[in-house]
């Protein structure tokens, strides 16, 4: 149900624009090319395992202007990595022998559709439209290659210049990122460099071809603090240099506070929460939002309350609840929800401008629970 | 913290300087290695039966023979010499050749000298000389056979996985591993050589008419080969199977690489490292292979020697082959090491 | 050699018998001086020594009956080594490090066993740190059948009161450790650990390979079972965020070294050493509003190599304050406020200790101070 009169492409609210396209097409039909640069619209990424189908994302709808940044936030197994892999077209790729993953819905990217194109055709945008940063530096560089060598390659894969040139432009690179002597490092093997120079070089390489879309999965996590500053302030300034749409992928509510406009919050595969980063952290709509936050030990408050869990543990993605995925979980699974049953399925519904929930509590109850019970422990 | 090592250390591993120094201090610890194993060799052979109270004399030319023979071999060896002169003269005879003088008459070795047999009155080198090519085209040979078999069969079943090519190489696979030489290798010789008449089944030397040499080495090699061949597909497939799972694949398919060279370049290359430290291990193992293929096939190498010297006691032949085997597992392990330092940069920097 | 039961002593989980009675709260339980572990490296055949991590390098601390001292820094601090230093998993190369007044030093494993039970740890990874083929009843159970210890009521039942005392079924006890999720294997870690009622609990990144919600789970439990066990907690943590929540004490390490030591408020409002004040400055907060505001201090480059750590203040080389001084002399830990420590030249909210001294060409550039939005 909608509270907010105000439309989904609201003007005049700039500070919040990166999401603000309206609910997608129900039913996934080929709809007229979005205006969004990239919009994913009712994905499913569903893998056929011994043991049953494991629907790892279930219908979920986002949108991303160029020059935003995205934050999808999740433990693990919401699906939100294996967001970014479909994204990246790379689910169709290396099955061998595997019964085949299987994908729906839309994604388009500048008006084109991914899914239904061609594989050698989102092989071609693979690293040079799109590209993407991984958790662990370490084992996301080839051992066996030098820095270089493996920059060159990303470039020239997209580009038709000899090595010199390309080694020009890695070199290049790798001093934008802050890599001290960089026509040294460029030598260099990947177990030669710390964790930091590791993830700076991983960067280095992700944009050598000035990709439009950057998505980041975990990019801190496998950091040290304040390795993890130095690489969010850099991931922020290419932003800014570069005005490419950025996707980050994290667990951590204090990275995408720091990188994200926008907030997708994910659980059990589906978007419970979207909005803006000031909605999502200031007037959250979601219980699963609420349970995050409360889980959190903050360094900025002095804490003399306990921390406020999520009871049990999250849900297998075989065996999915057939209502809200979070049912089960939920301290307020109880509160009436007007004759809806557990096991009807939440809709994403517009809370107000650019901010949606999937909660079958009402607006009023929501507010409430927020303001008396959750916010004053926080 | 389990201490880590790599903290922004900026050793160059980078380039082919430190490839070469990492080759020269692998060519150093070889050249140790060969020393050692000498000297190992040398004190078996001299000082253990001195040692234990056989005279080594009576080893060396056979207890029915008179006085006077002993007498003459114990002054040719210069078994009354200090050991350490002994050892020089062992040495010695190796770099430059020495005379074996005593009883009368000399018998001169030339370098190498790996030692004289008075049972034939021959000197050791030439007799292993004549047969080492045998036995090296038959290892080379299969070796080459085996990694193409083996590594074909493992990458097609790793990537065809659970299909029927799969299925099917790994049986055969497992048949290779478990059948012995001597049954494949009977079995073959008599479907394709004196059943079809597709190869020779008798041998000829190398420089007097190749074709016939390979016609003649295809089935030992065929034969040899399937048994580590079998167990490399295995290894491959499994391997292949672990790389395609790792992170740097993903990175590699991310950046927009083609699947062929995602495979060919990145997961083979990381495939290799197993395959080569394994190649290590079988290459000395090989030479037990070696001389069951060739007595299976009758190739006159060294397989047939040793088995020959041993029928007869022969105690020098059999240090010499003894030294000859051990020289080339060592000088085959350096280039398994060389290989894998070149292959993986993090090996040169230990 | 262990010490058999002692009469009188009944009740479930006799695990302090034969040890002298507890301090009472606020008295040191452990006194650590001098402490020191160095790793050798060694090369070629004959494994010649040619230097040393220096893990940890002479440190210096207490902790008190009942309270939580949390130990923080990034990795390669020395922070586990630490732990495991205390908890004698490894041999000290120098310093002495006492339980109870009674020194542990060098004890053996004979002379380690009945302190075994006084001693628990509590480890990172709940995957790899619980045998897979054996069941959780035998898992929880291990403790007692390692010390000899016979629990009233037998050992079933009593391993069944552990794990509904960590928030488990106790119906559960003949199952394995894959049968469990991440967060109930740390329960089940946790359990283990508290089966011979020990004194003192080291927990090495108790919380870090857990989901956000689950974390919130496990500190809420360790806080629970301190309450009603008066258990003493020594916990390592890189998170600082989990280390103000879960400490009434801190220790900043770098490099091997305590380099502040504090009340957990007196630390987190006013840091004094500038490695703390960096480390808490590159904190993501969980607060959109808050990256605007704050200033945010960058350290530059990477920590240096513990091999060969810098002279001085080993923070010298990536400090914006460093001074002559801080490249020759390293600073004492000086309690330079009540309850609060510091091993620093020249201190933040503090009075300089090297006034006038002369400033490291570069300093100032090792940082970038940055107020974004």
């Amino acid at each position: 149900m909608t509270t907010a009169s105000v439309p989904g492409d609201a003007p005049g609210t700039p500070t919040v624009t990166t999401g603000a396209l309206g609910e997608p097409v129900a039913g996934g039909g080929t709809a007229a090319p979005p205006r969004a640069f990239l919009e994913v619209r009712d994905l499913k990424v569903h893998f056929p395992t011994e043991d049953g189908l494991v629907k790892a994302v279930d219908g979920l709808s986002f949108s991303l202007e160029k020059g935003k940044t995205l934050g999808i936030v999740g433990e693990s197994g919401s699906g939100k990595s294996v967001t970014s892999l479909g994204i990246m077209g790379l689910h169709r790729v290396g099955q061998y022998g595997r019964q085949k993953t299987q994908l729906s819905g839309e994604i388009w990217l500048e008006g084109k559709e991914l899914l239904s194109a061609a594989p050698d055709e989102v092989r071609k945008l693979r690293g040079r439209q799109t590209s993407m940063i991984f958790q662990d530096p370490l084992s996301a560089l080839h051992p066996y290659f030098t820095i270089g060598h493996q920059i060159v390659e990303a470039y020239r894969i997209h580009h038709n210049v000899d090595k010199k040139v390309a080694r020009k432009r890695a070199v290049e690179m790798l001093d934008r990122v802050g890599i001290p002597q960089p026509d040294q490092r460029v030598d260099s093997y990947p177990h030669e460099f710390s964790g930091g120079m590791r993830q700076r070089a991983m960067i280095a390489m992700a944009l050598v071809n000035n990709p439009e879309l950057l998505i980041a999965d975990e990019p801190t996590t496998a950091l040290d603090v304040t390795v993890q500053a130095q690489i969010l302030d850099l991931i922020r300034d290419l932003q800014k240099e570069f005005g490419s749409a950025v996707i980050v992928i994290t667990h951590d509510l204090g990275v995408v506070a720091e990188l994200a406009d926008d907030i997708l919050v994910m659980y059990g595969g589906r978007c419970v929460e979207r909005g803006s980063a000031e909605k999502v952290f200031y007037e959250p709509q979601h219980p699963y939002t609420w349970g995050l936050l409360g889980s959190m030990p903050r360094i900025d408050r002095e804490q003399t309350e306990r921390l406020i869990p999520v009871k049990g543990s999250p849900p297998s993605l075989i065996n999915i609840p057939s209502g809200c995925a979070f049912n089960p979980r939920c301290p307020y699974a109880d509160v009436p929800k007007g004759g809806i049953t557990r096991t009807e399925r939440p809709e994403l519904r517009e809370v107000d401008g650019n901010h949606f929930s999937a909660c079958h509590m009402s607006p009023e109850d929501r507010e409430r629970i927020w303001t008396e019970e959750i916010a004053p422990k926080l | 913290m389990t201490p880590r090592f790599h903290w922004g250390v900026h050793r160059a591993t980078g380039g082919p300087r430190a490839v070469l120094t990492y080759i020269i201090r692998r060519l150093f610890a070889a050249a140790v290695m060969l020393v050692v194993i000498m000297l190992a060799v040398f004190s078996i052979f001299f000082l253990i039966p001195k040692w234990t109270g056989v005279d080594p004399a009576t080893m060396y030319v056979g207890k029915q023979t008179d006085a006077a023979a002993l007498e003459g071999v114990r002054e040719k060896l210069g078994l009354a010499d200090p050991i350490l002169v002994q050892l020089f003269e062992f040495f010695k005879g190796i770099l430059v050749g020495r005379d074996y003088t005593g009883g009368g008459d000399t018998y001169h070795c030339s370098a190498p000298c790996f030692g004289y047999s008075f049972k034939t009155e021959q000197a050791i080198w030439p007799i292993l000389a004549d047969r080492l090519p045998v036995t090296l085209g038959l290892a080379a040979g299969a070796v080459i056979i085996w990694l193409l078999i083996g590594l074909t069969a493992g990458v097609v079943s790793a990537l065809k996985r659970g299909s029927i090519w799969d299925r099917g190489a790994m049986i055969l696979a497992l048949g290779g591993v478990s059948l012995p030489i001597y049954f494949t290798g009977l079995i073959s010789l008599a479907v394709f050589s004196y059943g079809l008449g597709l190869v020779a089944h008798q041998f000829t030397p190398i420089e007097e008419n190749f074709s016939a040499w390979f016609s003649g080495m295809i089935l030992p090699w065929v034969t040899l080969a399937l048994l580590f061949g079998a167990m490399y597909a295995r290894l491959t497939r499994a391997t292949m199977l672990e790389v395609m799972g790792e992170d740097y694949i993903r990175t590699a398919r991310a950046k927009g690489l083609r699947e062929g060279v995602v495979i060919r370049k990145h997961a083979m290359r990381s495939t290799m490292t197993p395959i080569i430290t394994l190649l290590g291990v079988d290459l000395g193992a090989l030479i037990g292979g070696a001389i069951l293929t060739e007595t299976t096939f009758s190739l006159p190498g060294l397989g047939q020697a040793v088995l020959k010297a041993i029928g007869e006691r022969d105690l020098p032949l059999i240090l010499g082959v003894t030294l000859i085997t051990a020289s080339a597992v060592v000088i085959a392990n350096l280039l398994v090491d060389v290989l894998y330092g070149v292959i993986d940069p993090r090996v040169r920097l230990a | 050699m262990t010490t058999p039961e002692q009469p009188g002593t009944a009740g479930p989980a006799t695990g302090s018998a034969g040890t002298s009675p507890s301090p009472a709260p606020g008295e040191s339980l452990l006194r650590v001086t001098g402490l020191t572990k160095h790793f050798p490296i060694t090369k070629g055949l004959l494994k010649r020594q040619t230097g040393a991590v220096r893990a940890v390098d002479g440190i210096d601390f207490d902790v008190r009956a009942g309270e939580t001292l949390g130990v923080v820094g990034e990795s390669g601090c020395g922070k586990s080594t630490m732990g495991r230093l205390i908890t004698r998993l490894l041999e000290p190369t120098d310093g002495r490090v006492e339980f109870e007044g009674q020194d542990i030093t060098h004890l053996g494993t004979g002379g380690m066993r009945p302190l075994r039970r006084d001693v628990q740890m509590i480890f990172q990874d709940p995957y790899s740190s619980l045998n897979p083929r054996h069941t959780v009843g035998a898992i929880v159970s291990a403790p007692f059948k390692l010390q000899g210890v016979r629990p009233e009521g037998g050992v079933k039942k009593e391993v069944q009161r552990l794990l509904e005392v960590v928030g488990l079924n106790p119906e559960h006890y003949n199952r394995y450790p894959h049968e469990f999720s991440g967060g109930q294997r740390q329960r089940i870690g946790i359990a283990r650990a508290l089966a011979l009622n020990p004194k003192l609990v080291v927990a090495d990144e108790p919380v870090s390979a857990l989901d956000v919600s689950i974390q919130a789970q496990v500190v809420n439990l360790l806080d629970d079972l301190q309450d009603e066990l008066g258990l003493t907690y020594v916990i390592i943590a890189h998170d600082l965020s989990v280390i103000r929540h879960v400490s009434d004490r801190i220790a900043v390490m770098y490099l091997g070294k305590i380099v502040e030591l504090a009340d957990r408020e007196s630390l987190y409002r006013a840091p004094m050493h500038p490695y703390t004040k960096a480390l808490m400055s590159a904190v993501p907060v969980p607060d959109p509003k808050r990256r605007a505001e704050r200033d945010r201090i960058l350290l530059k480059g990477d920590v240096p190599s513990p091999i060969s750590p810098p002279s001085g203040c080993r923070f010298h080389t990536r400090c914006w304050k460093a001074t002559e001084v801080c490249k020759t002399q390293a600073p004492p830990m000086l309690e330079l406020k009540t309850g609060h420590q510091v091993a620093c030249h020249h201190p933040e909210n503090a009075p300089d200790q090297k006034q006038g001294d002369t400033p490291l060409p570069g300093a100032d550039a090792a940082v970038v101070q940055k107020s974004d939005g």
